[in-house]
């Protein structure tokens, strides 16, 4: 085990795959010169020459569009978008290209790529660099969706979405990228896409966190624990698309309560999505109405304080819980 | 001085032999089409039909000057192009039919064409999507260090997309092997040319972006043969893109869904009786017979419509399929 930060781990994996297979090469804006907006690319232009590691002109639809042409024709590219706001201009590409051609086109071709984009607010970026769009890829069929939490789900899950057939969403966050955690020394450490890791066991409460969540939840549930006697089951789903419902579904018919924490919006997000999941399959189970906490229903305000209570802290995950038992 | 066709009189030998293959190629698309066009009247088609009768010189005259390892890539007027890159008119009609049998196994439809084995890399429905995938295929290309080229179609209402200045400006900058061909067919859907485009010489659109730009003559299969030939080759040898402006003129509506209130009748007829491609370039050739060629065309759409009738639809249980690789991480 080495302790690595998330972008590290996130690099290693890039060098290792790379290094493991020729036809994977990555392309995206200030990814080469400039080391990658976040350093997730540091030093792999210069490891790998301008061939595998190749800097854009800011022109993101496009760029997802030359990364679907060259999956299309034998390679296995990796597609950097700075931010997952970005890839709003990404969209044509992403869902009516990535995503619809191997079905469009009957199975006659394979899209192997990732696109991967960090998200999430705390950085006073305001109402255009700071959102949380999982809920937006989840909803779209034809593609795999990771929103890894840890270094070594970083890493693990990187290097199962670039060997992987199909296209992949792949959402790291911004303020994840400097939290340090136990990675396993292993070339070949891969972790599946559709396996739920459970963070920590409890019996009051199933606490479901998407992405940075998943951490933000864990520490509520200490909080939980300590102050209030409460023993909470935390999580973490890692991968949206394939899910892991039953792993959620087991912990809620044993604890018969859920409350789903996400950075997004509340309507339609990812949480409206899994509470009628679970009532479908553990409607019997459940004690209380499934809770939801999330992100504040609007544009991410720049101000500090704003922005501060526009997503989701350990305290509203704390009263959710509390208002449940 | 430009050789405009491969052969005119029965002297040249394989020079005829080839323009007579494209001359009946082109009538193998006109009829195609129109037949397409009666099966949709018959509710034999469902959806959006987009007919190509008119442009058959840009399809024929492009794909020739292309080899068999080059890369095609069209728009959601795609059935034309399938058809001359030699995928079996059978499995188009059964496309269009929503047919299992089709190309895409009744999934895409008439916008939505392909053929990996012969590497038509579709028709798409998105005007200006196809753009950026021809670059990633022209990269793949580069990068397996082959001598494959990419011919991207798209339309006039295409170059106005962002994703022609996108593309052009990656493909310049990273030199990359694709001959971007607008077919200018002077209409945007419904709007015409020098109502939707502020510098209409399209093949001049590209100069800004450091690619330079050809023109020729869509209607001329001679012409357009020529001028694509001359720009495959070079962006062949020196890997590096050109634009080519195919000016040409749809005789049929946008779409099957088209009163054609936008353009005056007597334009179209006029275009139809001077500019017609099959009928002058069947008037420059020696011993040809048009309506022998109609009547062999006829007969494979005959055959053509009989399979789509009988193919059998995709079954219900087979929607799911191809939505993803099944057998990895994903469950089938």
């Amino acid at each position: 085990m080495a302790e690595l930060r998330y972008r590290e781990a996130l690099n290693q994996a890039l060098r290792e795959e790379m290094e493991r297979d020729e036809r994977v090469f990555i392309i995206g804006e200030d990814i080469g010169v400039f080391q990658g907006a976040f350093k997730v690319t540091q030093g792999l232009l210069e490891e790998f020459g301008g061939k595998r590691v190749r800097d854009t002109p800011i022109s993101e639809n496009t760029i997802v569009g030359v990364g679907v042409g060259a999956a299309m024709t034998g390679l296995r590219p990796i597609v950097e978008l700075m931010t997952v706001n970005f890839s709003l201009l990404a969209m044509d590409q992403i869902v009516n290209h990535m995503a619809a051609i191997p079905y469009m086109f009957n199975g006659q071709v394979q899209v192997p790529m990732v696109v991967r984009m960090p998200q999430g607010a705390g950085h006073q970026l305001g109402p255009t660099h700071s959102h949380c769009l999982e809920a937006i890829y989840l909803h779209v069929p034809g593609m795999l969706v990771a929103v890894p939490s840890t270094p070594a789900d970083a890493k693990g899950l990187l290097k199962a979405a670039i060997r992987d057939d199909n296209p992949v969403v792949f959402i790291e966050h911004e303020s994840l990228y400097g939290a340090k955690g136990e990675v396993p020394d292993d070339d070949d450490l891969i972790v599946d896409f559709g396996q739920a890791a459970v963070r920590r066991e409890g019996e009051d409460v199933t606490i479901v966190g998407i992405s940075r969540m998943a951490v933000t939840a864990q520490k509520a549930a200490e909080e939980l624990a300590s102050e209030h006697d409460i023993s909470a089951e935390v999580i973490d789903p890692r991968t949206l698309r394939p899910l892991d419902l039953d792993t959620i579904v087991e912990s809620v018919r044993k604890t018969n309560r859920a409350v789903i924490v996400e950075e997004g919006w509340p309507h339609g997000g990812v949480g409206a999505n899994l509470a009628a999941l679970i009532q479908e399959h553990a409607f019997d189970y459940l004690d209380a109405p499934i809770k939801r906490v999330t992100g504040a229903d609007l544009p991410m305000p720049y101000s500090k304080p704003l922005e501060q209570i526009a997503f989701p802290h350990e305290p509203q995950i704390v009263e959710a819980v509390k208002a449940l038992l | 001085m430009r050789v405009a066709y491969p052969g005119t009189t029965s002297g040249m030998g394989d020079g005829l032999d080839a323009a007579r293959e494209w001359l009946k190629t082109m009538v193998l698309i006109r009829r195609f089409e129109e037949r397409a066009g009666q099966m949709y009247a018959k509710n034999k088609v469902g959806g959006f039909l987009h007919l190509a009768i008119g442009e058959e010189a840009t399809i024929v005259g492009a794909v020739r000057a292309m080899r068999d390892e080059d890369y095609l890539i069209s728009t959601y007027r795609s059935h034309g192009h399938a058809l001359a890159r030699g995928t079996d008119p059978k499995h188009v009609m059964a496309e269009l039919f929503g047919k299992a049998t089709g190309v895409s196994g009744g999934r895409g439809g008439s916008m939505h064409m392909f053929d990996a084995e012969r590497r038509f890399m579709g028709g798409y429905g998105i005007v200006g999507g196809n753009l950026p995938l021809a670059a990633g295929i022209a990269l793949s290309s580069d990068y397996r260090e082959t001598e494959e080229v990419t011919v991207c179609v798209f339309g006039d209402g295409a170059a106005n997309q962002g994703t022609f200045g996108e593309t052009l400006n990656i493909a310049a900058l990273w030199k990359l092997p694709v001959v971007f061909m607008v077919t200018n067919n002077q209409f945007g859907m419904g709007t015409a040319l020098e109502r939707h485009a502020a510098q209409p010489d399209l093949h001049k659109r590209g100069e800004g972006f450091g690619v330079p730009g050809l023109k020729c003559d869509g209607m001329d299969i001679g012409d357009t043969y020529e001028v694509l030939s001359e720009a495959i080759e070079k962006v062949r040898s020196e890997r590096t893109p050109l634009l080519v402006e195919a000016v040409t003129y749809r005789f049929a509506g946008h779409s099957m869904a088209d009163p054609e209130e936008y353009r005056e009748k007597d334009d179209v007829k006029k275009w139809r009786e001077q500019h017609d491609p099959i009928k002058n370039f069947a008037a420059k050739l020696d011993d040809v017979d048009l309506d022998a060629l109609d009547e062999e065309a006829a007969k494979t759409i005959d055959a053509a419509v009989e399979f789509a009738e009988e193919s059998d639809f995709p079954t219900p249980e087979s929607i799911y399929e191809h939505v993803y690789v099944t057998g990895g991480q994903v469950r089938g």
